[in-house]
């Protein structure tokens, strides 16, 4: 009995001293392998008497249970040592930078921006995305809006022209984009609604103008389009672009040969620090120009302004741009400069939706 | 167009406020740019009596006054002007004034030891003139303590109206009055203008001498001689007016119609009598023929120009200037009055070529009241004989003035039509009579009346013309807004084309791989466009506005590349920049694609720019705008399996570097790589550069899907298993066709092939190179055998070697 307690008293402390899991398997074998000391004495079980044996193997099999549980507590720590010794080696800075992904350094263009925006807003009324080439004929720019032979407008300093081609017509780079309109009207039948955005091109170039620009032109035609709803489009459509609860507009005559009446709207706003804010304010800031559009320009597109009726209107998007984000001048718009773009750019998946606001 | 408040009363009738007009004018369609009153900066100025002026005890040359300006008791003034007196009426400022010439607002001083309350003022210190030798002198019967603006009738509102080219009749003084009155803001006042009666016949004969198709050109010409008159200033009322409006006064004559100008929008000429020769001869102006104008500059004309001859010459140029030589001065005593009618579109075409502006020329092309022309000149006289005296001949008249347009047959309805709103007939028809429309009731139909046009309206052609008379005079504010829903009451359709989702997503697309989107301008220089493809003379600008911007711009990258060298010049090397945009092949229709475009420069790579810690700093290359172009191409969902990409790429890519993505011979989409060093070098741009362009319009359109669908998702359960393969082939032989005979080989059990090195060098031989293969093997009903793993390989490398003449690695 007192060389099993010794065996066990041995044993144990072996496995206590084991300082990795290679000594530990050594320990094991020593006790429990083929030839170990344990296995030794189950070994002479077989030589005993049948009361001998059962008292001896109860003592035995004891022995080997409680080596056995010493050993897998043991190998549990000894395992948890060494990750944690491995997990004190494994070591970053993580505070070092990492490279910037392209969702953080791309920027969509104020200009796409805004288009996008409009599309949001107008998709929601109804309305279509109609588009024509910026090479434009004088008969679509000019003739068949009812612009009068010798308008000044007509004239080389004010309008881009091309050298007359075979068939001796002269070409022009459009000056707005309402010759989308007479395509929109000759290739449609009624009722329409439909935004035009696009480049538009005039002879000019100074602090606040480019020879390039940004306009969006509406148009709806049906039989019963009137002022009041040219109104509340225009009410609607601003104060959704600029999100903001309310705006207040002032509708003045004024004069364009291709609609009648014609209208220039002011909208109100206030200017403090060079910032302009709308809904509030007492200054008038105008933003443009629509009306009924002139029973000429029906009739030149085939539509009978006795029947059908409607209405237009045209802005720029890039001074609406520039009203709603603030930028102070045009010119940087297409200069590409990236500090200026990174700026006052939009990152690439700020999708402007109603659903989700128009600006983040 | 300007004009000054009192002017306006001439002709209005009215108690309204500045405020109320300038309101009523800018909401009636005559928009208010400006108001000006001189009063307003000079409200504070005083009128003051000096009731003693003693020497100052410590200044020679300065004076103590004592100043009565009306208030409890004189104040002590110290004043340095020399002619400040005892017993003098001046303008005084008190402290606080604010002193319009020094830009200060005046304070108490103390003044070499004497207290000083305020400041007797000079002319120059108004801003009045420019005399500041001393304080002003008023006569002895100032009022002392009114204020100077309103004792000197300073007090004159100039408003400035920016007019609309279809309302000439408002160019005039008159014809504001009548849109004002119309609006209700007082009473027009209508004054006959009788004919003057002519003392002798007019000796100077006037002869239009045009060709039946030119009659237009000059339909009505009034001619009257006045002798006897003595020309000199115009009286002070006169000048003061032409004056506050920014005119010059020259004399009396010439300022009577420059005055009649403003005040009727009747522009006339005179000329000095004696120095006409013969009659006159009204006719175009013959090539090279030259005037000497009444700016002193000559002017070559041609036969675009309509003129006035007499036996000398060209004397005038019609509706634009006069001549010179025939011009009245201050020793005219015989006046030639001219009133006449010419076309606008003549008038306009020959103020423009000859490049002069007067308020004649801005009033015939805008188009003349044509019923005012005889009665301009009968106003005309009368002014000249009120003012210069002399003796009236009768009045020549040639030619006749254009028949009336008829009258609009006009149904009332049609306001609330095209406007919504609801007016009565009665209230409609009492604005356009305001207005000087006949309104003419028909007999058996009320709702609609004829409406007569007035002779003063040439914009007025129909019935929206009328719609908008009266709605503006009923005002715009009245149109009650109106929602606009939606036609069908139904969720939204979907609005855009599939190349403008294209458009949208591709900015998206290419913005997320760290490209940062640029707008550059669509025309470039034309060597750039031709260096890209373009110049064609079709596309070419007859008047560009510089000439780096001559051409309509036949690809995106010479505007993006020129973009990021600029960027680079400031010290950003390292830009990344794309544009979605248009560019033109042709002046057609059809000759305008979408393209996209980037142009990377430096170290821009789609990982990030520039030197990082983690790896060694590396320029970008063509596969950075590979990578860019797919995935673009992901992200428009376009399946690249039918795509082609062949080596090579236009002119302005480096050849070697560069290729070309095409859907079929004739169906390229665009191209990518490094860009040709010579023409980066013809640029000015410094690389390495790399760039791609695609047309978005030229991506084959999806198949159309008969539902929404997707292919039933076919997922093996047995593992898949790679083998590697390493082939030496021709250095010239392209990896694609690596990849698509591996991927041949067997189509049922490869399912991918990829390369995961490529190396020329030590252990190749020359002019070959190494080309490692992962080939992944997917088995669909069992797990393979190495046997049959064996005879996929061996398949593998037959059709390798077969297309590509590889050979096995040893």
């Amino acid at each position: 009995m007192s060389d099993l307690n010794a065996l066990e008293a041995e044993t144990l402390t072996a496995i206590a001293a084991a300082q990795d899991e290679a000594a530990l398997e050594n320990v094991r074998v020593a006790a429990l392998g083929k030839k170990g000391s344990i296995s030794a004495l189950l070994a002479t079980l077989g030589k005993m008497s049948p009361d001998e044996r059962k008292t001896a193997g109860a003592q035995i099999n004891a022995l080997k249970d409680k080596v056995s549980e010493a050993l897998g507590e043991r190998k549990g720590l000894l395992k948890e040592a060494a990750l944690e010794a491995r997990l004190a080696s494994e070591r970053l800075d993580v505070t070092l930078p990492v490279r910037e992904s392209g969702v953080e350094t791309g920027r969509i263009h104020p200009i796409s921006q805004v288009m996008d925006e409009l599309t949001a807003i107008f998709a929601d009324l109804g309305f279509s995305i109609a588009e024509g080439p910026d090479v434009e004929s004088d008969d679509y720019n000019f003739t068949k809006l009812n612009f009068p032979e010798g308008h000044p407008a007509r004239e080389m300093h004010d309008t881009f022209f091309f050298a007359p081609n075979a068939a001796g017509e002269r070409k022009l780079l459009r000056t707005h984009t309402s010759p989308v309109q007479v395509r929109t009207m000759l290739n449609r039948k009624p009722p329409i609604r439909v935004i035009c955005p696009g480049r538009t091109y005039r002879c000019d170039s100074d602090q606040t103008h480019t020879p390039m620009f940004h306009q969006v032109e509406g148009l709806v035609i049906d039989k019963q389009a009137n002022l009041g709803h040219l109104k509340w489009i225009l009410e609607e459509s601003c104060k959704a672009f600029f999100e903001v609860p309310s705006v207040k507009m002032r509708f003045r005559p004024s004069f364009f040969p291709f609609t009648e009446p014609s209208m220039e709207v002011d909208i109100q706003c206030s200017r403090k620090g060079g910032e302009i804010r709308f809904g509030e304010g007492e200054d008038w800031l105008e933003i443009l120009g629509c009306g009924m559009v002139h029973p000429n320009v029906l009739r030149n597109c085939g539509v009978d302004p006795d029947e059908y009726q409607g209405f237009a209107w045209g802005m720029g998007i890039d001074r609406i741009a520039m009203l709603k984000y603030g930028m102070p001048d045009l010119r940087p718009f297409f200069d590409a400069d990236v500090r200026w773009l990174s700026h006052y750019g939009f990152r690439p998946l700020d999708f402007p939706t109603l659903a989700g606001g128009l600006s983040a | 167009m300007k004009f000054t408040l009192s002017w306006l009363k001439d002709h209005l009738e009215t108690s309204a406020s500045t405020t109320e007009i300038v309101d009523t004018l800018t909401r009636i369609g005559l928009e208010v740019e400006h108001v000006d009153n001189p009063a307003e900066k000079l409200k504070d100025f005083i009128i003051a009596h000096v009731v003693e002026a003693k020497p100052h005890p410590n200044a020679d040359r300065l004076r103590v006054c004592l100043v009565d300006a009306g208030g409890d008791a004189p104040v002590q003034v110290v004043c340095g002007a020399p002619n400040a007196r005892t017993g003098l009426k001046s303008v005084f400022s008190p402290p606080g004034t604010y002193i319009p010439a020094k830009g200060i607002t005046l304070g108490k001083g103390v003044i070499r030891g004497v207290e000083s309350n305020g400041m007797l003022c000079s002319a120059f210190e108004l801003e009045l003139s420019n005399d500041h030798e001393g304080i002003i002198e008023l006569p002895a019967d100032a009022p002392v303590g009114q204020t100077y603006v309103s004792y000197a009738g300073l007090d004159e509102p100039v408003i400035e109206i920016n007019l609309t080219p279809n309302r000439p009749d408002a160019a005039g003084v008159h014809g504001v009055a009548r849109d004002l009155a119309a609006a209700g803001l007082g009473r027009l006042k209508e004054r006959d203008i009788k004919p003057v009666a002519g003392a002798f016949p007019c000796p100077v004969n006037v002869n239009l001498d045009f060709a039946p198709a030119d009659k237009h050109l000059a339909p009505l010409f009034a001619l009257r001689l006045v002798r006897g008159v003595k020309n000199g200033p115009s009286p002070e009322w006169m000048q003061k007016r032409l004056k506050e409006i920014g005119l010059r006064p020259i004399n009396a004559l010439v300022d009577i119609t420059n005055y009649l100008t403003f005040d009727r929008a009747r522009p006339l000429h005179v000329f000095d009598a004696k120095k006409v020769a013969g009659d006159l001869v009204v006719r175009r102006a013959k090539a090279g023929e030259e005037i000497v104008a009444l700016d002193g500059k000559t002017y070559k004309l041609d036969e675009n120009n309509v003129v006035i001859c007499d036996d000398n010459g060209v004397e005038s140029i019609a509706g634009v200037m006069g001549g010179e030589a025939s011009g009245c001065d201050e020793g005219t005593t015989d006046v030639l009055i001219e009133s006449a009618l010419w076309d606008p579109l003549n008038i306009a075409r020959t103020g423009r070529g000859l490049g002069i502006v007067t308020d004649a020329r801005y009033r015939f092309e805008r188009g003349i009241d044509p019923e005012f022309t005889v009665a301009g000149a009968e106003l005309a006289t009368r002014l000249v004989m009120e003012i210069c005296g002399g003796e009236p001949s009768t009045l020549v008249v040639a030619g006749a003035a254009p028949a009336a347009k008829p009258a609009i047959e006009f149904p009332w309805s049609e306001v609330k039509r095209l406007t919504g709103l609801d007016l009565t007939p009665s209230e409609m028809a009492s604005i356009l009579e305001k207005l000087g429309f006949g309104v003419m009731a028909q007999a058996t139909n009320a709702d609609r009346v004829f409406v007569q046009i007035p002779s003063w309206r040439p914009d007025v052609e129909g019935k929206a013309d009328l719609v908008e008379e009266v709605l503006r005079i009923a005002g715009l504010d009245r149109v009650v807004s109106t929602p606009l829903l939606r036609e069908e009451q139904t969720i939204g359709k979907p609005i855009l084309t599939l190349l403008q989702k294209r458009t949208r997503a591709a900015r998206r697309a290419l913005a997320s791989r760290g490209l940062v989107e640029a707008v550059t301008w669509s025309f470039v220089s034309k060597s750039r466009a031709t260096l890209f493809g373009g110049g064609a003379p079709e596309l070419a600008l007859a008047n560009p506005i510089a000439s780096d911007l001559s051409d309509m711009r036949p690809s995106l990258l010479p505007g993006l590349i020129a973009a990021v060298q600029r960027n680079a010049d400031k010290g950003l090397g390292d830009a990344a920049l794309f544009e979605v945009g248009q560019v033109f092949r042709g002046d057609g229709e059809g000759d305008q694609r979408m393209s996209a475009a980037g142009v990377r420069r430096g170290g821009a790579k789609p990982s990030g720019a520039g030197r990082h810690w983690s790896g060694r700093s590396v320029s970008v290359d063509a596969f950075d705008a590979k990578a860019d172009v797919m995935a673009l191409l992901a992200t428009l969902g376009v399946p690249v399996a039918g795509m082609q990409l062949t080596p090579g790429a236009p002119a302005w890519f480096h050849p070697g570097r560069s290729g070309t993505l095409q859907f079929g011979p004739k169906n390229v989409i665009g191209y990518f790589g490094e860009l040709h060093p010579g023409v980066l070098e013809e640029l000015d741009a410094q690389g390495p550069i790399v760039a791609f362009e695609i047309l978005l319009d030229e991506i084959p359109p999806p198949k159309a899907k008969p539902t929404k669908t997707k292919g039933k998702l076919e997922v093996s359960e047995f593992m898949p298993l790679e083998r590697d393969f390493a082939f030496v082939v021709d250095r010239a032989v392209k990896a694609g066709d690596i990849l698509r005979a591996a991927q041949g080989a067997d189509r049922a059990l490869i399912a991918g092939a990829d390369i995961f090195d490529v190396y020329e060098g030590t252990g190749v031989p020359e002019g070959k190179k190494s080309v490692a293969v992962s080939v992944t093997l997917q088995p669909r009903e069992k797990t393979l055998t190495d046997a049959e793993i064996e005879a996929v390989a061996a398949k593998v490398v037959a059709e390798v070697s077969k297309k590509t003449g590889a050979t096995l690695r040893g």
